[in-house]
């Protein structure tokens, strides 16, 4: 990892994936923390509605992301994130910073976190919150484990 | 209408401009605008002050009518609430067939007029109780429906030809518009006693609610099939619910709900026109269904602006003849997007607001928000609150023994105007781009919907626009919230499964083969009604799953382009 890397040039942009895991079609929030993303100079990759667990986390595989964003506003928060945490460690990708925003009842926001969730953002969040909580939580591209699959 | 040429020398313009060099000057000399420039929530411009000038356009014979007449302006009934008032009709849905139909039974011991039912994700798109990966959302955010034995449990004891029923579903609603009409007739209640109104309204889901299952062509003709059918099965039951609502909620404008909605009731009837079905027969049951949002004066002259549109282009454009064809009857829904997380008793105010200006608007029908509505299935305290609401707007506020009070209005009128000047602009437009089912797959439908919610996104985080409790007025610590989030009874998925199982069983599999595949003889027949293969099927135990994923097969699954 070089000095040209540390700011501004392709290679360290921060790379997200926004995910709507299942059948919620709730996706005004997921769009706007998209725009959001992008406008604040990060790689977005907005996986569209529908995805199972299982297609997300090969996303986030593919594109080598470091932070996933998972929307949920159709109660099924708890079932999603948990499996798609639990199948990001299985492929080694347990640094992988994992956000919900959406309708999360508090007590399930506690158990959230416990299960390995970073942050969960609720309706009202100011978009640039969640920049900053990405710009200061995000792991670093030179700290990640490196991967054959990767340049 | 401002812009107008106004004649120079024109004694009420002098009299106008003088107001503003000398009082309005003055005054703001001491107190200057609370801000530098007034808008609508929709971004429309606000003038300082409306006058008789901002109307010089208007007849009201043809602009305004009476009520009950063309242009229905003023309402689509001459009575209006002096008859029959608007109906209260909360949406209610949640688990097993057997835990809705007890909230229905709270709601009509507590003055609820018409029933509506929430469906369960699985349900809404087709797949059954026990699909693999969806089994997990089964009854969360509405009540799980396999079968026909779900249908009949639902609306077990409910005198169905009383009470009016709302089933809020689109990609899988021809099915269930089948069960309604089939439990009817396993209960020996004639089809024409069954009364009310199924959404299935698939372009919204489209650009909005992103509830599709199949590509759209094949969808409008299943919307078309069913309407057609509908008029001879159950002619008093409204097969296609236009829907805005969704529109407004994703994050359009009022003239973006209004010209997206009105668009896609016009492609319904020219669906039916193109498949040489009369548009005055189906017509006269399209009803639609608005959102109910925070501008209070926009939202009256959103609902008036929408009678006069779809009256003039259903006569002028598609051709019809019978008067019952060009009402605009409409349910609305106050904003849920309006709800905040924060502060949630303050939603009780935002909501009796806005249902107050959907009776001032002229509605048939209202669902007003619970408290909690915004992330959890309401408590029935909560609800009992929002029920409590209309009555009281009913009973007490005197607004609705008077019809259209505001017609006349300077503001009102020119403020209607302006929403159906531009909600043809965007018609217009959509047109241009090859109608409505183009700008969908183009993406042009949903990037118009995905821009004005970013715009508000921006006005909200800029300050310029104000909500109490979030970005103003807020809370020094978080406080906890005085509400219960909804749990699901975590029993209930292992018995819709078992029920599902014993239907399986139970029922005669050779028929349901022979029936299925009758549905996709049918489905690959773009010239025959998909229903009455549909009906068969229900009648014969087949699941959601088994006859959706049929159509599958037959159209395919439909990815609109992700823009954002």
């Amino acid at each position: 990892m070089s000095e040209a890397h540390v700011s501004g040039t392709p290679r360290n942009r921060i790379k997200v994936v926004v995910a709507k895991p299942g059948l919620d079609g709730h996706d005004r929030g997921a769009k706007v923390i998209a725009r959001a993303l992008r406008d604040a100079g990060m790689e977005v990759i907005y996986t569209g509605i529908f995805q199972s667990p299982e297609s997300i986390v090969l996303t986030v595989l593919q594109e080598d992301a470091q932070v996933l964003g998972i929307s949920s506003l159709a109660g099924a928060h708890l079932e999603y994130t948990t499996e798609i945490i639990r199948r990001l460690r299985e492929e080694g990708m347990g640094d992988v910073l994992v956000l919900v925003g959406g309708t999360i009842p508090t007590a399930d926001a506690a158990t959230l976190r416990e299960a390995g969730v970073g942050g969960v953002f609720g309706p009202g969040t100011p978009t640039a919150q969640v920049v900053a909580f990405i710009e200061e939580h995000a792991p670093r591209i030179e700290d990640r484990v490196s991967r054959p699959w990767t340049t | 209408m401002k812009g107008e040429p106004v004649e120079a020398g024109d004694p009420e313009r002098d009299r106008l401009d003088r107001w503003r060099r000398e009082r309005l000057a003055a005054d703001h000399a001491r107190v200057p605008p609370r801000r530098e420039r007034f808008r609508t929530l929709s971004g429309l411009p606000i003038e300082d002050l409306y006058t008789d000038d901002d109307l010089a356009d208007l007849d009201p014979a043809r602009d305004l009518g009476l009520p009950g007449e063309f242009p229905y302006t003023r309402g689509v009934r001459a009575s209006m609430y002096r008859g029959r008032p608007w109906t209260i009709r909360q949406v209610a849905g949640f688990g097993q067939a057997e835990d809705t139909n007890a909230r229905y039974r709270y709601l009509l011991a507590h003055g609820e007029t018409g029933l509506s039912t929430d469906f369960d994700l699985p349900t809404l798109l087709g797949h059954d109780s026990d699909h693999p990966v969806f089994s997990r959302e089964v009854g969360k955010i509405g009540v799980a429906i396999d079968t026909i034995e779900d249908a009949h449990a639902l609306f077990a004891d409910i005198p169905l030809d009383r009470i009016s029923t709302s089933l809020t579903i689109n990609a899988s609603a021809a099915v269930l518009l089948a069960m309604y009409r089939v439990v009817g007739e396993e209960r020996g209640i004639p089809g024409d006693a069954l009364t009310g109104t199924i959404q299935n309204d698939i372009l919204k889901e489209y650009t909005a609610q992103n509830e599709y299952i199949f590509p759209p062509g094949p969808s409008v003709r299943l919307v078309v099939d069913s309407m057609a059918w509908s008029a001879e099965a159950m002619p008093r039951f409204n097969p296609v619910s236009v829907s805005g609502y969704h529109i407004r909620e994703a994050g359009a404008t009022a003239p973006e709900e209004l010209g997206l909605t009105i668009a896609a009731g016009l492609t319904y009837l020219e669906g039916a026109r193109d498949r040489n079905i009369d548009p005055d027969f189906v017509a006269p049951r399209l009803s639609f269904f608005l959102d109910i949002h925070n501008d209070f004066l926009e939202e009256i002259a959103k609902f008036r602006a929408a009678r006069r549109l779809w009256a003039g282009l259903v006569r002028d454009r598609i051709g019809c003849r019978r008067p019952e064809s060009l009402l605009f009857r409409v349910h609305a829904q106050t904003a849920g997007v309006s709800l905040t997380a924060q502060q949630p008793l303050n939603n009780i105010a935002r909501v009796a607001i806005q249902a107050l200006a959907g009776v001032l608007g002229g509605v048939q029908s209202l669902h007003t928000n619970s408290l909690d509505e915004a992330y959890t299935i309401p408590s029935e305290d909560a609800i009992k609150v929002a029920v409590r609401t209309q009555q009281i707007l009913l009973h007490e506020s005197g607004v609705a023994d008077v019809t259209d009070p505001l017609a006349g209005s300077f503001y009102i009128e020119r403020r209607t105007n302006d929403l159906e000047r531009e909600a043809r602009a965007l018609i217009d437009r959509i047109d241009a781009a090859g109608g409505l089912v183009a700008a969908i797959t183009s993406g042009m439908a949903g990037q118009i919907i995905a821009d004005s919610s970013w715009e508000q996104q921006i006005a909200l985080e800029s300050g310029d626009r104000t909500i109490v409790g979030v970005n103003a007025f807020q809370d020094a610590a978080e406080a906890p919230l005085p509400i219960e989030p909804f749990r699901l009874d975590p029993g209930v998925l292992e018995r819709q499964l078992a029920r599902l199982a014993a239907v399986k069983r139970e029922r005669d599999a050779v028929r349901v083969d022979a029936s299925l595949a009758e549905v996709r003889r049918a489905a690959d027949d773009p010239g025959v009604n998909l229903m009455p293969a549909i009906e068969a099927a229900v009648r014969a135990r087949a699941t959601i799953g088994e006859i959706c994923g049929t159509l599958r097969e037959a159209w395919g699954e439909f990815r609109p382009p992700v823009v954002f």
